[in-house]
């Protein structure tokens, strides 16, 4: 409304003018409305609080340098191969999701822009988005497990099958908000298309591209349905993601978290509050990325 | 495109021959080589769409063989006995779905419109967020919270409903049983985790509608909830409900959380508070120790998850495309 009336005036106004009913129903709609917003933010409260408060009686140095111990049910042992899992799969994943995502992206937007085969692929990748992360577990199985057995690389192919469509959807929103003058420029310099996009384009959303490759990586880091099946269970530390059993953070809350044992049920939490503190870190990396490219595209 | 072209390919010594100048460089060939790698890199998600559907579908053939259409009619799943039939499991995951769904659309959109349309100016940042920390914990931690501290804290909270009301027809058909890892349990989780999802995206369709429209219904002397239902509501329909979609679909896909709470009994029940299974617990639950036939059965139960969350996706996307092009249209 308009600021030339004190709030005051403004309420007395609006009680004068607007039926009981009315006001009661307007009331109503604000209630639900912040009330739904404390709602959400009861369960978030409660998840991150026990996470912290249960978890972080087991960080310790042991807890990322030592192996998984022999028998679940009693304390000791570390995490350190699942940290090191979660860390090299998401890595491997990274490395093949982002490269093709990007390129993927410059086509939809630099290439194909409206025509029909860019509107099938995005259309396609926004459908991709919503494939169940289990599915994709299975697929991988079907396609790499059964051939080359339990290892790493399994767990990267799911994982960057994830990360994939997320890349490309957010590089591309990016790329559109690349002015067109500065294409136009390039142009009038005497530059291909080609490098135009590699030195001009790239570079001036470079920032909101690292930011959404950072959340696809976050997802795709507490991702758990896609390892199961891929990459076994390793106790021991492997940094080999090519051959041989790994295991993960959140392979082993999981397989923690169904046990009776209070020592199992801890290490859950142990793990769980690494991997929310990596997940997180990602997360608030990627808007503090996004929101200094924000200012800058304003200023 | 230009004639001169200031390539690097141009060296200083041709540079004076016109005619090399309109001659196709090598970056020209660079443009053509550039544009079909993009291009492959694009068609990658088609592929690998391709690639999912045939692969799974191969290796789980022989237990759709095996069953036929009892794949999806029949209730009896006794891997022991080499009977494979997933309707229960089928009906967990759109139980569990439908709960979650009842209890995050009408939390997802108050936030949505608050963020949008009631919030001071400085609360809407904050607001998302918060989203986006509750969209950023993995599922498999939701889960952990699930099973060790809201199933048996809810425990005694179904029990009582069910005490309550579990004589009362129609009100008993639902409400009743009194198990911790039950339907409803696995419906809390799963709407705690869709509702960003939700909220974000009905968030961006009513950043759509034109501050004309509001402007119009406050001249007219509309309340702000007046002017939500004449204004924001109606231009953000369809939209929304192609978010609502989408939450869907990732609520019928989710599986470590409703695994770890749904309870892991096959039964086809009304009661709210009993034990249930769906399609991607029971993949996930079974996969390890499966085999032959068995194994089949569960890449098959992909295949239908696969199936329906494409088809509830491809619905949303489409909903949601067209809301797209009118609000850029206008």
């Amino acid at each position: 409304m308009t600021d030339l009336i004190s709030p005051d005036v403004e309420q007395l106004l609006f009680d004068a003018t607007t039926s009981r009913s009315r006001r009661i129903k307007n009331r109503l709609a604000s209630i639900w409305m912040l009330g739904a917003l404390v709602v959400a933010v009861i369960p978030l409260a409660l998840v991150i609080g026990y996470v912290l408060l249960e978890g972080i009686g087991q960080l310790s140095v042991a807890w990322f340098t030592e192996d998984l111990p022999a028998v679940t049910r009693k304390a000791g042992g570390g995490m350190g191969p699942a940290v090191v899992g979660t860390l090299f799969i998401t890595l491997g994943a990274a490395v093949m999701a982002i490269p093709l995502g990007i390129l993927g992206a410059i086509y939809l937007h630099e290439y194909g822009a409206k025509g029909r085969t860019a509107r099938l692929i995005r259309f396609m990748a926004d459908v991709m988005t919503g494939v169940p992360s289990i599915v994709m577990g299975l697929f991988v199985y079907t396609v790499w497990t059964l051939t080359f057995g339990l290892n790493g690389f399994g767990g990267s192919l799911a994982l960057g099958c994830l990360m994939l469509p997320i890349i490309i959807r957010t590089t591309e929103e990016m790329l559109r908000l690349v002015p067109d003058e500065l294409r136009q420029a390039s142009y009038a310099l005497g530059n291909r298309k080609w490098r135009t996009i590699t030195t001009v384009v790239l570079p001036a959303s470079f920032g909101g591209i690292t930011s959404g490759v950072m959340i696809a990586i976050a997802r795709a880091a507490g991702e758990t349905a896609p390892l199961v099946f891929t990459i076994g269970a390793a106790r021991n530390l492997n940094l080999n993601i090519f051959e041989g059993p790994m295991t993960a953070l959140s392979v082993q809350i999981f397989g923690n978290a169904q046990t009776p044992f209070d020592a199992a049920k801890s290490r859950a939490w142990g793990a769980a509050l690494t991997l929310v503190a990596i997940v997180f870190a990602m997360t608030i990396l990627a808007r503090v990325v996004s929101s200094r490219v924000a200012r800058r595209h304003a200023a | 495109m230009t004639l001169l072209t200031h390539d690097d390919s141009v060296t200083p010594a041709g540079g004076g021959d016109a005619s090399s100048l309109l001659e196709p460089t090598s970056g020209r060939r660079g443009d053509s080589v550039f544009k079909t790698v993009a291009l492959a890199a694009g068609l990658v998600v088609l592929g690998i769409l391709a690639l999912i559907a045939i692969s799974t579908t191969r290796e789980a053939w022989p237990a759709f063989q095996q069953e036929g259409f009892g794949f999806i009619t029949s209730s009896t799943w006794v891997p022991a006995d080499g009977k494979f039939g997933a309707l229960a499991f089928i009906y967990g995951t759109i139980l569990s779905s439908f709960i979650a769904l009842v209890l995050a659309v009408p939390v997802s959109l108050g936030i949505a419109l608050y963020a949008n349309e009631a919030a001071p100016r400085r609360f809407r940042k904050p607001v998302v967020y918060v989203m986006d920390l509750l969209a950023a914990i993995p599922s498999v931690v939701y889960g952990l919270w699930g099973i060790i501290v809201l199933a048996p804290a809810i425990q005694p909270v179904y029990k009582a409903i069910s005490g309550a009301v579990g004589d009362i027809p129609v009100l008993g058909w639902f409400f009743n049983g009194d198990s911790g890892r039950s339907y409803m349990t696995a419906g809390i989780i799963l709407a705690i985790m869709i509702t960003p999802i939700i909220t974000s995206l009905s968030r961006e369709v009513i950043a759509t509608v034109p501050s004309a429209q509001r402007e119009a219904a406050y001249g007219m002397g509309a309340t702000r909830w007046e002017m939500i239902r004449a204004a924001v509501l109606p231009w953000s329909r369809g939209g929304i409900v192609g978010s609502v979609m989408l939450g869907l679909g990732r609520a019928m896909g989710e599986t470590i959380a409703v695994a770890l709470v749904i309870g892991s009994q096959p039964q086809i029940t009304t009661h709210l508070f009993e034990a249930g299974d769906s399609m991607a617990a029971v993949i996930v639950n079974q996969f390890g120790e499966a085999s032959g036939v068995h194994r089949s059965a569960l890449i098959g139960l992909g295949v239908v998850l696969f199936g329906v969350t494409i088809i509830v996706n491809v619905s949303a996307r489409s909903i949601v495309s067209r809301f797209d092009r009118r609000s850029q249209g206008a």
